[in-house]
């Protein structure tokens, strides 16, 4: 070959690859792509109805509870301001505790419970998930306050 | 008062680092010897400080000196020995310094092993890493200080991260840091050759040893960081598509890239301004890596606690080393490109389609863990992109790039005879499709079109990058055997098509499970029973912890006793799960203990994960590949320069 088909080629090539590379990422996008949501707003009702997106804040201080020997794990989390009620079955990360911060991945029950499929916590006793921590100080409300008691005024109907 | 001396020869290599940018660069431009000279003398000296400083902060580590900042808030009296070394690198100031030593040491090891280089060229080089070392030096002394004193002196330290405190990752970010910071000499010489307009097929000869070396050490890194994944962060994937771990993956595969375009461009004076790019991308993306493991903008399990100052340091030189290079290379490459053509059916076809799929495989890991970015700026939503998505977006460029390479191997240069290729390579095709029915088929008992896919590449890959080595050793007596070269590629190539073995396999037919499980009580998962015969409390140097004793059986018949732990450390009261593992070639037994469920019932994490080693083997191999390929003579010694160009000249008009 001549060296511009060469180049005709290599352009060729590349910008049919970059098309349906672009194609198929923007289709798998838009099924794999998961929304932070605020405790405040899930409370609110502002959330993703049909899919699954993620949720952050602390647990609630003495709201874990499991029936002895079973794999099923109920426990409330808040962002200070509101909180909601999360279930999850199955082995939590070892730094999840109760008045520390927790990622969870999941979508809203029936009962306005959050189903979790995953839960993420920190893996360093400094570190605190951005979002989680940018979402805790919007609502400028006494941290330990919420640990301790929740938010009692502000949780979904039902639960 | 040695850390003080740690912080002085930080500042002393600093003043080096400076001196080995600026004063061989002009000596360069205006071919003065003397000038030049001070290359290898400034590298030399920056080297030796920056150890001292490394030196420095590995004995207050082991000195227990928690007068230092950094020390207290990252080890403690009673952490081993290893763990008190590794801890040097166990965050982010003290990994900074050890990126810097590694960068040092590279840049002592081109003036070293660069006498066969012309005077103006190799001065261009060690001055362009010089300019990198002040960068990161700069970094160092500003803003991240690992020498910080703290006032009053602790009495004892906050401990190091449990999760660090294992031999795999002790030795994790050396490997890595090497391979990393190895593609600054491409870098380096990448520059210096635009800076200097000459460009020959000699400049990929020097450049490709390097690029090598660096990349069989990533290859090892990344390999460790995901073996320690596996079995340390006790969810027992190998890969999660975590941004860090993509940080060090786009660098691999652009230098994965790079080594083949290398490859063109020694032996057939092409690509060459391609190549240039490579080697400035490769290096720009582990910058980039660093940029978004430093600044916490990503979130990761692995990001450092954040600073926003750091992650503009970063940014800013970034911005410099980059957009520095990319107008360089648009004002100088052009001129570079030579004009020789080659068949459709030729090895240079299958080269340059492997760089558009590992190009193309980078771009989609890029956009993947860009996109939260872009999308958080854009919109102000918080998105995160699923490990699902990347797994089906790589595969794309995957595929063709398994089967084009095993192709590839067997194409000549220039141009090659279709129907004496087909005669190589029709048995080894049927004999790949056939295979990659019959493992999942008959070995697993399922069947499904990406398993045969999956299959069929890996046993095409194997055959294919077989078929030289074998015929080498049965060949006549008096004819020439495998070239180092060549049999490194080969065997580079055995170790991808394990590997692609071994996460076919996993992939279908590994099994996990969440259950409860009580002693005396059996579970059963991919038809082996675990038999949990009693707990125990066990003590280690620095945590207390709970050990299971679990049985494996299978159809009745013992096979091993697991014990997996959960630990509790003593000092930051962190409660760590280190996974029992029974480990195999052909499968991994794996059982985690989760949470106390009940008076002495766990929920444990049992999976069965076949063929999982192969991944990390097929890594390994990879690497040993790179090894043997850079013991070829051509590259050994300057002496024997000559001859192994005579040998070049041959192999290019064979």
């Amino acid at each position: 070959m001549k060296p511009r088909q060469q180049r005709m080629l290599a352009v060729g090539l590349a910008a049919l690859g970059i098309a349906i590379a672009a194609g198929l990422t923007l289709r798998a996008f838009q099924d794999n792509m998961m929304f932070f949501v605020e405790v405040s707003d899930v409370v609110a009702g502002e959330y993703p109805k049909e899919r699954n997106f993620r949720i952050g804040g602390l647990v609630v201080g003495g709201s874990m509870q499991r029936d002895e020997g079973s794999m099923d794990i109920n426990f409330e989390v808040t962002d200070t301001a509101c909180t909601i009620p999360v279930q999850y079955s199955g082995v939590l990360p070892d730094l999840f505790r109760e008045g520390q911060g927790v990622v969870a991945h999941g979508r809203m029950g029936e009962d306005n419970v959050f189903q979790a499929d995953k839960i993420l916590a920190k893996h360093d006793e400094d570190y605190m998930a951005p979002e989680v921590a940018d979402s805790l100080s919007k609502h400028q409300q006494d941290i330990q306050e919420a640990v301790v008691k929740g938010a009692a005024e502000c949780r979904p109907n039902d639960s | 008062m040695i850390p003080e001396i740690g912080q002085f020869s930080l500042i002393l290599a600093l003043s080096l680092a400076i001196a080995q940018t600026v004063i061989p660069l002009v000596g360069a431009h205006r071919g003065d010897a003397a000038m030049m000279g001070v290359a290898r003398t400034a590298a030399t000296g920056q080297f030796l400080f920056v150890a001292v400083a490394f030196a420095c902060l590995t004995y207050a580590f082991l000195a227990d000196d928690f007068s230092v900042l950094y020390v207290a808030n990252h080890s403690q009296l009673s952490l081993p020995t290893l763990y008190k070394v590794s801890a040097v690198w166990g965050a982010h100031e003290g990994s900074l310094l050890l990126w810097i030593f590694v960068l040092a040491a590279w840049t002592l090891a081109v003036a070293l092993f660069s006498s066969g280089l012309p005077a103006a060229f190799s001065a261009r080089v060690i001055g362009v890493l010089g300019f990198l070392s002040v960068g990161f030096l700069l970094f160092a002394i500003l803003t991240s200080n690992p020498f910080d004193r703290l006032v009053p002196a602790a009495v004892d330290g906050g401990d190091l991260n449990p999760l660090l405190q294992d031999p795999g990752l002790a030795i994790h970010p050396p490997l890595l840091y090497i391979g990393y910071v190895g593609f600054s000499v491409a870098f380096a010489f990448a520059i210096a050759a635009m800076i200097s307009g000459e460009l020959d097929r000699k400049w990929a000869k020097w450049t490709r040893p390097w690029t090598t070396v660096a990349w069989l050490f990533l290859t090892l890194g990344i390999a460790l960081g995901s073996w320690w994944a596996y079995y340390e962060l006790g969810w027992g994937g190998w890969w999660f598509w975590d941004a860090v771990e993509n940080a060090s993956f786009m660098p691999w595969l652009i230098g994965t890239a790079l080594i083949h375009s290398l490859a063109v461009t020694e032996k057939r004076g092409l690509f060459t301004s391609w190549t240039l790019l490579l080697a400035i991308t490769a290096f720009s993306l582990s910058l980039l890596g660093t940029f978004l493991v430093r600044s916490g903008i990503i979130v990761s399990v692995h990001a450092f606690a954040t600073d926003p100052t750091r992650g503009f340091f970063i940014l800013t030189f970034l911005a410099i080393v980059v957009i520095g290079a990319l107008i360089l290379y648009a004002w100088r490459a052009p001129a570079l490109d030579s004009d020789v053509g080659f068949g459709l059916l030729s090895r240079e076809t299958f080269l340059l389609l492997n760089n558009v799929l590992l190009v193309i495989a980078t771009a989609l890991v890029l956009i993947g863990t860009l996109a939260p970015l872009v999308v958080e700026m854009a919109s102000g939503g918080k998105i995160s992109i699923g490990p699902p998505w990347f797994n089906v977006a790589f595969l794309v460029p995957m595929i063709p790039l398994v089967i084009l390479l095993g192709m590839g191997m067997h194409t000549a240069w220039r141009t090659q005879n279709a129907a004496s290729w087909w005669r190589v390579l029709r048995i080894p095709a049927i004999v790949a499709v056939v295979l990659g029915v019959l493992i999942p088929l008959f070995v697993y008992g399922r069947i499904s079109l990406l398993l045969v896919v999956g299959c069929a590449s890996a046993a095409w890959i194997v055959i294919s990058s077989l078929i030289q080595p074998v015929r080498s050793l049965w060949r006549k007596k008096g004819t020439a055997g495998i070239t180092r070269s060549a049999l490194g590629m080969s065997v580079a190539h055995l170790g991808m098509g394990l590997f692609v073995l071994g996460v076919t396999v996993v992939s279908a037919f590994g099994v996990e499970s969440d259950q409860a499980l009580s002693p005396g009580e059996s579970i059963e998962v991919a038809g082996f029973e675990f038999h949990m015969v009693g707990l125990d409390n066990v003590q280690g140097p620095n945590f207390s912890a709970i050990e299971a004793e679990i049985e494996v059986r299978s159809d009745g018949e013992f096979i091993a006793t697991i014990r997996p732990q959960k630990r509790q450390y003593l000092v930051q009261r962190s409660p760590m799960t280190e996974a029992g593992i029974r480990a195999g070639l052909d499968k991994d037994l794996f059982v985690a203990l989760g949470d106390q469920l009940g008076n002495n019932t766990w929920s444990v994490r049992v999976q069965y994960k076949p063929l999982i080693r192969f991944i990390w083997l097929g890594a390994l191999v990879m690497a040993l590949g790179g090894l043997i390929a850079i013991s070829d003579r051509r590259y050994r010694s300057k002496a024997r320069e000559k001859a192994g160009d005579a040998v070049d000249a041959a192999e290019a008009t064979a």
